[in-house]
């Protein structure tokens, strides 16, 4: 079997977390930026299971399908909430929604 | 009996209590008797109280009752407590007997007003107070009630508080009673430094042991407490905010600012008279601003058109009376007067009331006229309330009131011609404007038509008062004529009798000039304003009318003298260095406020990336251990 070194898989990890920082800062688009919020949630999916491989214990794995509940159901709110905001403001751009601003 | 004492001003407390608490679940009809009711039962325990204490007189001169102590704090205590007395006795049977009247009257006159529980609970606690005040056996107690009786004063006469006039006028009278009250209290705090305690007795006695007369400290304590009682009673240079305060109901008029409240004072300068006979240049004074006043407002009433301002400026010149005959030392001619001149007052104000009320909110006299065969009753009873105030000789009330004092102006060992001079004048002019009203009103041809009549309970309150203005005078006769002196035995078991100076008793030589004065200012009066010849419309157009009316300009000339500077003063000292420290730090504030809300742009990623650097930041922190 084809071993790779713990700190390879790990710097995978945070260059796939990276990925997703990126492309939620620099995407406009919400769906896009939900997108990139799952592979960040992949990305600290994939560092507990290659912890739990490193030190041969289940929990990692058991932490993982937790994970995969939590993001499960944030895609269904965020879905919705994406769904929602579209028909409000008619447009999806993070930009043209900002209704919070300080006036002055 | 010392139940009784403490039950009088303790009903109508009691039912003030009931109408705050309740006044939303109860009736019109309930809150209204239980209102009156209250004073009627408080002025028959007075009534008891009254019998009681003449049957003891003179072996026992007050009954006191000491109910529990108010406050204590090193050496200063004070208790709530009563002192029943004969000049006491006096001012209660006024307040309850007049206030239950009164307040028989209200149920009628406020029957369609949306605040009639609110009147109620307001008249309750005003009476309340008032008894307070004239009970009170110390004189802080009785700086409560002279309070009490200024903030229901305050909240009578803006009680139509929609219109912001009537707030400004209530506004004014208390602002300027305040200034009275201010030098009353400092009164108070020199007597109890001097002498460590409240008890007007005690005090009254140790003053008289242990100050000279003429001293300084009692000449400025005389003094400040003359000052609380020129606010209260709205004398000079005082008096402005009498006749804005006719912007209350016409009950309010009648209880507050003729007959009970505004005597305050005179009761206050009667029962410390031992200070004021220590200071004999102050005690000169309440003469001088007495005469004065009486006949500034004399003037003042001939210029009016609003049938209660006449009425108000009356008040003042009859207290202006009260004060002229304390200050010459004739206590029993001044307690006389406001015995009487509440009962003729209190009627005047309820008829006047009563017509304007009929006439739909009218109050120009110039716009009445010929209401006296549509208005028998209130006509004759505002002749009698008249005729007794213009002291018309022999047959009024105010004809005996008013000529002892004119007699004591004259003839006692303060008195003196100038005083008599202005009395007799005051006395014309009193004739005068008395039957100036009565002929522009009830005279001539009619000029609004009455839109209702007016029902029993306001009519019968009416014709109790007008017999009152009449036989009232008929307990104390001078002694040129019946020489009975019921009322001044009464009042000379508390106060001290007048010292005469002249030896020669010419007193009818007085009498019969002081009757010719008065029918002569009603017939001048029959003939400026029934017959109306020319000049009188050229009169009301001068401007010496106009200054009449306007009460001499005093509201002018405070408001050059005091109001402005202080504006002004203000205006200029709102960037003072101090200001300035204060507005920096508030701009400090601004600036900081802007710098920040920069990040609060509502842009989602702008705070992600802030995140993102955040946890960089940590994240580096960390590293580093």
């Amino acid at each position: 079997m084809l071993t790779v070194p713990v700190e390879t898989q790990l710097l995978f990890a945070g260059i796939l977390f990276f990925l997703g920082l990126i492309g939620l800062l620099v995407r406009r688009n919400l769906v896009f930026m939900l997108m990139s919020i799952e592979i960040m949630f992949n990305s600290a999916g994939l560092v507990f299971i290659i912890a739990a491989r490193q030190w041969n214990q289940p929990d990692g794995q058991v932490m993982f399908i937790f994970i995969l509940a939590v993001t499960a159901v944030e895609v269904a709110i965020g879905l919705a909430l994406i769904l929602q905001v579209y028909h409000h403001f008619k447009t999806l751009d993070v930009d043209a929604i900002k209704k919070l601003h300080d006036n002055s | 009996m010392t139940t009784i004492i403490a039950l009088i001003p303790a009903l109508p407390l009691l039912s003030f209590l009931i109408l705050v608490l309740f006044g939303g679940k109860l009736s019109r009809r309930v809150a209204g008797w239980i209102g009156a009711g209250s004073i009627g039962i408080a002025a028959l325990l007075t009534g008891i109280a009254g019998i009681v204490l003449i049957n003891a007189l003179p072996n026992v001169k007050s009954y006191s009752v000491v109910l529990w102590q108010w406050m204590q704090a090193g050496n200063l205590s004070a208790n709530i407590a009563f002192s029943l007395d004969s000049l006491s006795l006096v001012f209660c049977f006024v307040i309850t007997f007049v206030g239950f009247l009164i307040h028989i009257y209200s149920i009628g006159f406020m029957a369609n007003d949306e605040g009639f529980t609110r009147f109620f609970a307001y008249m309750n606690l005003f009476v309340s107070s008032m008894l307070i005040l004239v009970l009170a056996d110390n004189i802080l107690l009785m700086y409560l009630g002279w309070e009490g009786v200024g903030l229901c004063s305050y909240l009578l006469i803006g009680f139509w508080y929609k219109d912001p006039a009537n707030g400004t006028a209530a506004r004014k009278a208390f602002i300027i009673t305040r200034i009275g009250d201010t030098a009353m209290i400092i009164g108070i705090f020199i007597l109890f430094v001097s002498f460590g305690t409240f008890n007007i007795q005690e005090l009254m006695q140790m003053a008289g042991a242990k100050w000279i007369a003429g001293s300084s400290i009692a000449v400025l304590t005389a003094a400040l407490l003359l000052g609380g009682a020129l606010g209260k009673s709205a004398q000079l240079p005082l008096q402005t905010w009498l006749p804005d305060a006719m912007a209350g109901p016409s009950p309010v008029s009648a209880l507050i600012h003729a007959a009970t409240m505004v005597t305050a004072g005179v009761y206050l300068i009667a029962r410390t008279n031992v200070l004021f006979s220590l200071a004999p240049i102050v005690q000169t004074c309440i003469a001088g601003i007495g005469a004065l006043t009486l006949l500034i407002a004399g003037f003042s009433a001939l210029g009016q058109h609003d049938l209660k301002r006449i009425l108000a400026y009356s008040t003042i010149s009859q207290i202006g009376y009260m004060f002229l005959a304390l200050g010459v030392g004739a206590y029993s001619g001044a307690i006389f007067h406001f015995m009487i001149h509440a009962f003729f007052k209190a009627l005047l104000f309820l008829a006047a009331g009563v017509v304007i009320q009929v006439l739909d909110e009218e109050h120009d006299i110039f716009k009445m006229g010929g209401l006296r065969k549509k208005m028998p009753v209130v006509f004759w009873t505002f002749l009698i309330g008249s005729a007794s105030l213009s002291a018309l000789p022999l047959v009024t009330a105010g004809f005996y009131s008013k000529d002892a004092i004119l007699w004591f102006a004259y003839s006692s060992n303060n008195g003196g011609m100038t005083l008599w001079l202005a009395g007799i004048t005051g006395a014309f002019l009193t004739a005068l404007y008395s039957f100036r009203m009565i002929f522009i009103t009830f005279y001539g041809e009619a000029k609004t038509e009455p839109s209702f009549k007016v029902g029993r309970l306001m009519t019968v309150p009416l014709i109790i008062l007008a017999v009152l203005s009449v036989i009232g005078g008929f307990i104390e006769l001078p002694a040129s004529m019946g020489n009975i002196h019921m009322f001044s035995d009464l009042i000379r078991n508390t106060l001290p009798t007048v010292v005469l100076k002249n030896v020669e008793q010419l007193e009818w030589v007085f009498q019969v000039i002081s009757s010719l004065i008065a029918l002569s200012g009603i017939y001048l009066a029959y003939r400026f304003y029934y017959l109306k010849p020319a000049f009188i419309d050229s009169f009301h157009r001068s401007r010496l009318n106009h200054f009449f009316e306007k009460g001499f300009e005093f509201d002018k000339l405070y408001d050059v003298v005091f109001v402005k500077p202080i504006v002004w003063l203000s205006e200029v000292d709102k960037k003072d260095f101090i200001d300035l420290l204060n507005i920096s730090v508030a701009n400090l504030a601004i600036r900081l406020n802007l710098i920040l809300s920069i990040a609060q742009n509502g842009k989602l990623r702008w705070y992600l990336l802030s995140f993102a650097i955040g946890i960089a930041f940590i994240l580096t922190l960390m590293l580093k251990q």
